[in-house]
């Protein structure tokens, strides 16, 4: 098969997903906007533990601003990169059968379900983009914008690889549905790990040294914290080697999801008979 | 409401629970790992607190412990109001759609009431109960003694917060009588979930503080309960709004469902 026809052939899908999520759009804005509310509290809770220190005070070196951008950043990097239910579908077309189709035609699963996940994203950022950026102005005065023009380069680069890599756990813990019957706990499992250690909760900076360390061992950071921090400008050693951890952790991703998808399938034929 | 009647209704809810029990009982494993889940994000928020009073000693005039209390029964509500309405309140749009409602309208018991209490959720009180353990040890660590009357105060405004969880949520609900996706209306309701365990010392007066108390009390129903047993100054004002409010939430949760019942013409026809 071509490049040409390849492309047209999974251009078509990313249309198709499209044309699927558009119909969701008020549920998107409504979940976007919703999600933002308890971060209001949150972030106020912040404020008055600010308020405690001496003008100017910061803590694990953020000031209020850089934790009010921290949080605001993360929000983004999610709105951009978070699987909606992309993981339940993949579940449910394997316990239903329906991937039986996928293997009699010309066609890779797991590009088809990659180019659906870009094309949710692309539809519920879009939707999520009007009230996060309302959101961001009503907290202007505390919102830090980068310094270095290379940032505007780098931080999309972070995002589209932590939002590969949110990809590949998303597709990896459906697979599981090859073994169990019943994923949906074991994704939430995941997904209570993901929350915090990814940033979500707090930044990863607050937390003791030993617990960092282990956390850093887990691909999670990858996914908000380091873009994050790469928005907020880190020095840049760091950074180069927060990429090429980044990268790896995409590889074995990559690696591990081709993996998985023929141990199972050696399952579900068997099982099929 | 008379004595027969409300025995009746208590032998039709005990009914309703052998149901639960016999359909939870069926996927053992699956029932423990739903325990296992919200155990693991009841542990996130209060590590999210350890690490908060990590920067400071107090926030908003609330210690560690008191804030590890508040948790605790903001958890508690929650999982109570999950365990005993969480699933109906969620299954009444599937109801409507499937044309289920209308059978229901013409049994001869209250359709709210059998909308609203069909299934019970063993899970969730286990958890409950969980969250009552927490309650129990940051009570310890802060060396509470509370009265009877504190302690009995307590459960009434624990009532009322459940009781508001569920009058918001059966609000929302309804809105599936004219949308059939309110599903993710409900979803986004349980988002707001995270504020009521935030301690209201922290919020200064301004939109965010009014709305969560006066519009979608959320700032009330775990700090009021919370404070009753820590005994904060100032508690019978704050009792007594929180009851106010959780009859206001009620009410107008009643009155949508008949002003919606009214313009109801099933899903068939």
């Amino acid at each position: 098969m071509s490049w040409a026809a390849g492309w047209r052939k999974y251009g078509r899908v990313l249309v198709i997903g499209i044309q699927n999520t558009l119909v969701y759009r008020a549920n998107f804005l409504f979940r976007a906007s919703i999600s933002l509310v308890p971060l209001l509290g949150t972030l106020q809770v912040w404020r008055t533990i600010f308020a405690g220190k001496p003008d100017g005070g910061t803590i694990a070196g953020y000031t209020l601003s850089g934790m009010i951008s921290y949080y605001l950043i993360v929000n983004v990097v999610d709105a951009l990169t978070a699987v909606t239910d992309d993981d339940w579908e993949i579940a449910a077309d394997i316990r239903d059968g329906k991937i039986s189709q996928f293997l009699l035609r010309p066609i890779d699963y797991l590009t088809y379900r990659l180019c659906l996940y870009l094309s949710g994203r692309a539809i519920y950022t879009s939707v999520a983009l009007i009230p996060v950026t309302l959101f961001t102005l009503y907290l202007r005065h505390d919102f830090v914008w980068p310094n270095h023009p290379i940032t505007l380069l780098l931080f999309p680069l972070s995002v589209l690889m932590g939002g590969l890599l949110q990809f590949f756990i998303a597709y990896l813990m459906a697979l599981l549905a090859f073994w169990f019957l019943d994923v949906s706990t074991l994704i939430f499992i995941q997904f209570a790990f993901e929350y915090i250690a990814s940033g979500h909760l707090f930044p990863l900076d607050l937390l003791p040294a030993g617990l960092q360390t282990i956390i850093f061992l887990t691909p999670y950071p990858y996914l908000s914290y380091f873009p994050a921090k790469v928005y907020l400008e880190e020095d840049s050693g760091p950074l180069a080697y927060g990429f090429a951890v980044q990268a790896a952790w995409l590889l074995i991703g990559y690696f591990a999801a081709r993996w998985a998808w023929s141990r199972g399938l050696r399952r579900y034929t068997a099982a099929g008979g | 409401m008379d004595m027969s009647t409300l025995q009746r209704y208590a032998a039709i809810y005990g009914a309703l629970w052998r149901n639960s029990v016999t359909r939870e009982m069926q996927f053992k494993t699956n029932f423990l790992l739903w325990i296992v889940v919200e155990l693991l994000w009841f542990a996130l928020q209060l590590a999210f607190m350890q690490v908060l009073y990590g920067q400071t000693e107090s926030i908003g005039g609330w210690n560690r412990w008191q804030v590890f209390l508040l948790v605790g029964v903001s958890n508690f509500i929650q999982q109570l109001f999950t365990a005993i309405f969480l699933t109906n309140v969620n299954e009444l749009s599937e109801h409507v759609r499937t044309g289920k409602l209308d059978f229901m309208l013409l049994l001869p018991v209250n359709t709210r009431f059998l909308i609203s209490f069909r299934k019970v959720d063993l899970g969730s009180f286990i958890n409950a109960a969980l969250a009552a353990v927490v309650i129990l040890y940051a009570g310890l660590r802060l060396d509470l003694h509370p009265s009877l009357l504190q302690f009995l105060g307590f459960i009434v405004v624990c009532i009322a917060g459940i009781s508001v969880h569920y009058s918001i949520m059966f609000l929302l609900a309804t809105i599936a009588f004219s949308t059939v996706r309110a599903q993710g209306i409900l979803t986004g309701y349980y988002n707001l979930f995270n504020i009521a365990r935030l301690p209201d010392g922290a919020f200064q007066r301004g939109t965010f503080k009014a709305v969560f108390t006066f519009v979608v009390p959320m700032l009330l129903v775990a700090n009021v309960p919370a404070k009753t047993l820590l005994g904060f100054p100032s508690m019978p004002s704050q009792i007594g709004l929180l009851m106010l409010m959780s009859l206001v939430c009620f009410s107008a949760s009643e009155w949508f469902w008949r002003w919606s019942l009214r313009r109801y013409t099933s899903a068939s026809s």
